[in-house]
């Protein structure tokens, strides 16, 4: 808890910090400079003049949105006393819980190694390098043996652990009490109830337009298209992040969403980040990781056999392997409760020098990792563009989603959201589930992990992932997962088993999601 | 309700901050020992009730880092002999409830702040720009509002900058030589 001057003071250094000696300040300075000779710069006002110059000219927009959002990516500041480790994760035994869990997986990844005789990462010999430049844009087309490698874990696996997640200071006696859960996760987190969420969603309400609604074909355009889009276009004129970010809550426009969306995560594909993806391209194609042959067997086993993403198969290993080799993916590390696992060159096992983030950006991939990327190839075709918007969306939303932490829109959270939710407001759905052991979490936990990518139709995922952005949580997953539920209600409670739920529930491609989002918060009876 | 007790000799002249990290303590309540009128010592409340948890069955708060400012006392708190921390949880899914990590900081020992930028304490406000009355500027005037802008350039230039370069990074990757192994 800070003092609201310090907190502030401590908010505006930190984000000067960060902005200093970056492109865009080397462009403001120059534009000022640029600005000297002009006749309505006065020497007596040279200060005030500079500034309103820097206004007309969009300058200062372009500074807000970098400010507004380096406030959206970074948490507000804590206490000085509070040690790194407390910024990433403020509760001791969900840090241990991450970092037994980070254990385990590179016990899964070492072993797998070994097993296979593969060296994590080898310089590729000349002719096998400028076989891959060749093939760069058709590298789906290869067809390399990837038997013997397996995902080092599944959704599934990551469910386990956080199931088993307790809190060593909780009575978690073995009796039923009110102190344990009903559902599968046991730790008392704070989550929001229908109310909190009814005001925190207030741009979804019955009587507020609604892309995904009010855009049908049975409402004629003028009651709310028409004017929706104008807007956008205003908006998209102004450059506005902020402004963005608020109009993308009623859902975006087709034909606006590629560029909304890159306005809201401030990407403006400059020059120096075309250099930068072609560098990280250079280092593709130079040295060939152990991470590649589980991100190409990642890609052949989900989004290949996706009706709907099979396409985009050559952008996806064209993103990924670039993604796994981009050092700037390590600055979320500290805001994340997730650790870089580090490898040391062979032989200095243990020592500092000679230790190196492995795989650079240290996120390994699991299965359905791949899933993230697929809906952005519909918005996105040129690589480097479609590379920087993945890259912004991983280190502001998904890493959330199999972390394990505190955070409201952490994957723990928003699976007790998700329980509490429908065990509060269908209960007789719950304990009907429940008894024929058919626990809810089971099925949506593959949803929300996911983030629904590659379980809606295309343009609905797009809908929902509008509302993500629009208002920078991912709680909209939990209440999709409670409402789908909702939904269908009457065909569950007559199920008698776990496969027969999962039947029940196994296709969600013809569902629309914002009238069932809006149904479950404004329109049922608490 | 538990409470902890702290003995201060020499006695603090003057209290300027409290620092803690709470364990699971929902509302916290501070008590000091002042010399009262006429040499006796006497007991003041100095902070009744603040809330650390606001929802006790709940994690919100539970180990997060706190700070108690002189401003935020409901009393003076000066020639200080004695403390006393009085926790309360009202919530009974939790085994154990305390504050960990307390310190005291005197004045000028303020509590361990981030480094500011030495020019952020020093921020003009908004100027209005002189009307010339078809004279010329005064050319001190000018000459230090130049310099001032100059300055704030010199400093920022100076400051180490976080941005990345980018293209001049060093790929990790061709640092791993032979088969390294990960640590299990």
């Amino acid at each position: 808890m800070l003092d609201p001057d310090r907190g502030l003071s401590l908010t505006i250094a930190r984000v000067v910090q960060r902005l200093q000696g970056s492109s865009l300040h080397s462009q403001l300075e120059r534009q000022a400079r640029v600005s000297l000779h002009k006749p309505e710069i006065r020497l007596e006002s040279l200060k005030e003049d500079i500034k309103d110059f820097l206004k007309t000219s969009g300058w200062e927009k372009k500074l807000q949105n970098a400010v507004y959002s380096e406030l959206n990516v970074f948490p507000s500041p804590c206490h000085p006393a509070a040690p790194p480790e407390h910024i990433k994760e403020p509760l001791a035994y969900m840090r241990k819980a991450q970092g037994s869990w980070e254990k385990r997986i590179l016990k899964s990844l070492n072993s797998m190694c070994t097993e296979l005789n593969i060296p994590l990462a080898q310089k590729r010999p000349a002719n096998e390098q400028k076989e891959l430049l060749s093939k760069w844009n058709e590298m789906g087309t290869d067809e390399p043996d990837l038997s013997l490698f397996r995902p080092v874990y599944a959704p599934k696996d990551f469910l386990e652990v956080l199931m088993n997640l307790r809190n060593p200071n909780y009575e978690n006696g073995e009796q039923p009490s009110f102190r344990n859960h009903l559902g599968l996760i046991q730790v008392p987190l704070k989550v929001k109830d229908i109310p909190e969420l009814k005001e925190d969603f207030s741009e979804l309400s019955l009587n507020i337009g609604q892309l995904g609604i009010d855009d049908s074909a049975q409402v004629p355009p003028e009651f709310f298209e028409n004017e929706h889009v104008r807007v956008g276009q205003k908006v998209l004129a102004e450059q506005d992040s902020a402004a963005a970010q608020q109009y993308v809550r009623q859902g975006c426009p087709t034909a606006l969403r590629a560029d909304l969306w890159a306005l809201i995560l401030n990407i403006s594909n400059q020059p120096e980040d075309i250099l930068y993806y072609e560098q990280l391209k250079s280092n593709v194609i130079q040295h060939d990781l152990l991470v590649d042959s589980l991100i190409y067997k990642d890609v052949k086993l989900t989004a290949s056999n996706d009706d709907y993403y099979f396409v985009f198969e050559d952008y996806l290993y064209q993103v990924l392997l670039c993604f796994s080799r981009d050092t700037s993916v390590l600055e979320h590390f500290t805001y994340s409760s997730a650790t870089p696992p580090k490898s040391y060159i062979q032989g200095k096992l243990g020592m500092e020098e000679y230790a190196v983030f492995y795989p650079p950006n240290g996120v390994i991939p699991f299965h359905g990792f791949s899933m993230y990327v697929a809906p952005l190839c519909f918005l996105y075709h040129e690589p480097s563009k479609l590379y920087q918007i993945f890259r912004e969306m991983y280190v502001r939303f998904f890493f959330r989603l199999h972390s394990i932490s505190s955070h409201p829109s952490g994957i723990v959270s928003l699976c007790l959201l998700f329980e509490t939710l429908l065990q509060t407001h269908l209960p007789q759905l719950f304990y009907h589930l429940r008894e024929i052991g058919a626990q809810p979490l089971r099925i949506s936990f593959k949803w929300m992990v996911r983030a629904f990518s590659g379980y809606l139709a295309t343009d609905q995922l797009l809908l929902l992932w509008d509302r993500i952005l629009g208002y920078n949580s991912l709680e909209i997953l939990a209440v999709l997962a409670a409402a789908v539920f909702a939904f269908r209600a009457v065909n569950l409670m007559e199920v008698t088993s776990l496969a027969a739920a999962e039947a029940v529930l196994a296709d969600l491609s013809t569902l629309k999601v914002m009238p069932l989002l809006q149904i479950f918060l404004f329109a049922t009876v608490t | 309700m538990p409470s902890l007790d702290l003995l201060l000799r020499p006695p603090v002249p003057q209290v300027q901050e409290i620092v803690f990290r709470n364990f699971y303590t929902a509302f916290l309540s501070v008590r000091v020992q002042r010399p009262g009128p006429g040499g006796s010592r006497r007991w003041v409340t100095c902070l009744r009730n603040l809330c650390l948890m606001p929802c006790p069955h709940t994690e919100e708060g539970s180990q997060d880092y706190f700070c108690l400012h002189r401003h935020q006392m409901l009393c003076d708190v000066d020639q200080v002999t004695a403390m006393r921390f009085i926790l309360r949880q009202p919530s009974p899914v939790w085994l154990h409830f305390t504050i960990e990590d307390l310190q005291i900081f005197p004045p000028g020992q303020k509590s361990p702040q981030k480094d500011f930028p030495s020019w952020l304490s020093q921020l003009t406000p908004p100027e209005q720009p002189a009307s010339l009355h078809g004279e010329l500027p005064d050319p001190e005037k000018v000459s230090t509002e130049v310099q001032q802008m100059w300055v704030l350039t010199e400093v920022i230039r100076a400051r180490q900058a976080a941005a990345r370069i980018g293209r001049f990074d060093v790929s990790p990757t061709t640092l791993l030589m032979g088969t390294p192994t990960l640590p299990h």
